[in-house]
């Protein structure tokens, strides 16, 4: 009973089977019936603690045994002995798991990062501030976020820098959402964050653009308004900002900057939609942009989207002369509308603000342009009023290809007219 | 410019179909701004170079649908803020759009761009004739102020009448 004397000596330590340290899965091939008995009897042995992953029942058929780490060298012996073949599937049964686990990580983390936000949505100011962090660690070779300062109601505004190095180097600044009911904007904004991250390294012109030039992205520039739109009003389009003296709530952003301020276009009645504010740069949202554009320095073109109505403006709004690169920014901007229409025949009318929509004081372009940013340009996205501000999310993500042809037509030219 | 009178335009358009972009029709009209008083709607005089399509089948299949509904209709928020507008609805929305046409018709000056932005609130009266009525709650925006202003339309029709408007 030799056999019976070894097996006890290899009493071990009962194992805590959480881990399988050291554990090794043999395949062992009996030839004939007399070795298939022997591996019943080590199958009885219950000390062991083997586990048949095949049981031994017929000699034609391998036995696949998990052995426990203890365990592993006696019974090899005990084999060997008694010249029963056997060979070693895993080596190492732990090494096997972890590396199960890892894969299994890894897919999910794939997961996750091939982008569970559905950009063909409208969502809450969380979700599109989760998804900028989201962008910001994916792309981190190209993206960071940054804090320009606090909405009235203190929400951080968050901008995504797209930089390939550099210090200070001319700059595109793109925003979005200043009138918050304009939903179609913010959620344009969050596509082209992701396709400007993306086409990096791909596509050779926005490649070359950011080789040479930052980005910088507001998606939502009014976040006071915005949740207001998800929570009580959904045509709010002013701040949240308390004007003193009158129970009306909010300022107009794009009344508010300082080109021609409180004159015609804009209302000086807080209970209006256009109220320009008390005075120039009042509202926190647009003094942040202003203190973060003034402190660059090197801003080279100032882009804005609004909706609705399709159409592509330059300055002036507060006078109805022309600018004096009229010219040029008016070739641009038809062919920015041409790059629009490309895509799917929508299509944008060019022009200045005042000749174009309506006189209106105290807008963001007109404010940059006469600072000296002389690429400026404000977009109405779609529709032309069939649904206005509520335009279906189906139409998201095609209103932002195409918008995205149109600033980058812009962009391109940027790159290639320093001034 | 017509002294003493107002400012008169003159319009070459082209209708087209909301629900068959293919569907056209050639149309001029004349638009005659009234001077000084704001409270004359603007007279208008039209031709249509052609015919507008029949809509009997679609219009005799929304009629029947409501008229055998157990309880009047009532619904909000079409669009809802998604911009989602649900198969039963649409043809709600349709109407609203035709009514909200004569509202702004009635209410606008040289100064201002109405457009419908949302019907708030739809409830359906009960009449014992065989018209079908709805009192309507809507949200216009004018594009020039920028303001969403609240409006109460009451709407009749059957098919082959025409819409009716009383504010």
């Amino acid at each position: 009973m030799k056999l019976i004397w070894i097996f006890s000596a290899l009493f071990g330590a009962s194992l805590c089977l959480e881990t399988f340290v050291g554990h090794q899965v043999l395949r062992i091939m009996t030839r004939n019936e007399e070795e298939v008995k022997k591996l019943q009897l080590l199958e009885s042995l219950e000390h062991l603690e083997l586990d048949f992953w095949r049981n031994p029942s017929s000699p034609a058929l391998p036995v696949d045994v998990r052995i426990p780490a203890n365990s592993v060298q006696g019974v090899k012996s005990v084999l060997e002995a008694c010249g029963i073949e056997y060979s070693i599937l895993i080596e190492d049964l732990q090494v096997v798991l972890d590396k199960e686990k890892q894969d299994m990580a890894c897919s999910q983390q794939r997961d996750r990062s091939s982008n569970l936000f559905n950009y063909g949505t409208y969502h809450t100011l969380d979700s599109i501030y989760a998804e900028l962090d989201h962008l910001a660690s994916e792309y981190s070779n190209l993206v960071s976020k940054l804090q320009i300062g606090e909405s009235y109601e203190k929400r951080p505004l968050y901008v995504l820098k797209f930089s390939t190095g550099g210090s200070r180097r001319p700059a595109i600044w793109i925003d979005a959402g200043i009138h918050s009911r304009e939903w179609v904007t913010q959620a344009s904004a969050i596509w082209i964050a992701k396709k400007i991250a993306s086409d990096y390294g791909k596509d050779p012109s926005i490649t070359s653009l950011l080789d040479k030039m930052d980005v910088f992205l507001l998606a939502v520039t009014n976040p006071d308004g915005y949740v207001y739109t998800h929570t009580t009003n959904r045509m709010w389009r002013k701040t949240r900002s308390k004007n003193q003296g009158s129970r009306c709530v909010g300022v107009d952003p794009n009344r508010n900057w300082d080109a021609g301020f409180g004159g015609p276009g804009a209302s000086s009645n807080p209970c209006s939609d256009s109220y320009h504010g008390p005075s120039a740069n009042s509202e926190v949202e647009v003094k942040s942009v202003v203190d973060f554009i003034k402190n660059h320095g090197n801003i080279r073109a100032f882009l804005t989207l609004h909706s609705y109505s399709q159409l592509l403006m330059y300055p002036y709004g507060y006078k109805c002369t022309e600018p004096a690169d009229y010219a040029e920014l008016d070739a641009l901007g038809k062919a920015a509308a041409s790059s629009i229409r490309s895509l799917y025949g929508t299509t944008f009318t060019v022009g200045s603000i005042c000749t174009t929509i309506y006189q209106a004081s105290g807008g963001s372009i007109d404010w940059s342009y006469d600072y000296g940013i002389k690429y400026s340009f404000a977009f109405e996205l779609r529709d032309t009023g069939r649904y206005g501000f509520l335009l279906p999310a189906n139409q998201i993500i095609p209103a932002a290809e195409e918008t995205w042809l149109g600033l980058k037509t812009i962009m391109e030219h940027v790159r290639d007219n320093s001034y | 410019d017509i002294d003493g009178v107002g400012h008169k335009y003159h319009l070459e358009l082209v209708l087209e179909d909301v629900l068959d972009r293919d569907a056209t029709v050639n149309c001029t009209a004349e638009v005659l701004y009234h001077l000084g008083n704001q409270n004359i709607a603007p007279d208008v005089q039209f031709t249509l170079e052609g015919e507008l399509k029949n809509t009997d089948d679609a219009d005799n299949i929304f009629y029947n649908r409501i008229k055998s509904l157990e309880k009047e209709l009532v619904a909000e928020n079409i669009p809802d803020s998604h911009g989602n507008v649900s198969p039963e609805m649409e043809p709600i929305r349709l109407l609203a759009w035709v009514a909200s046409g004569y509202v702004i018709w009635q209410n606008s000056t040289e100064n201002t761009k109405f457009q419908l932005a949302q019907i708030k609130r739809v409830k359906q009266v009960k009449r014992s004739d065989e018209y079908l009525e709805f009192d309507y709650m809507i949200l216009l925006h004018e594009m020039v102020s920028q303001e969403v202003i609240p409006w109460q339309m009451t709407v009749l029709w059957r098919p082959q009448h025409g819409v009716q408007v009383t504010q």
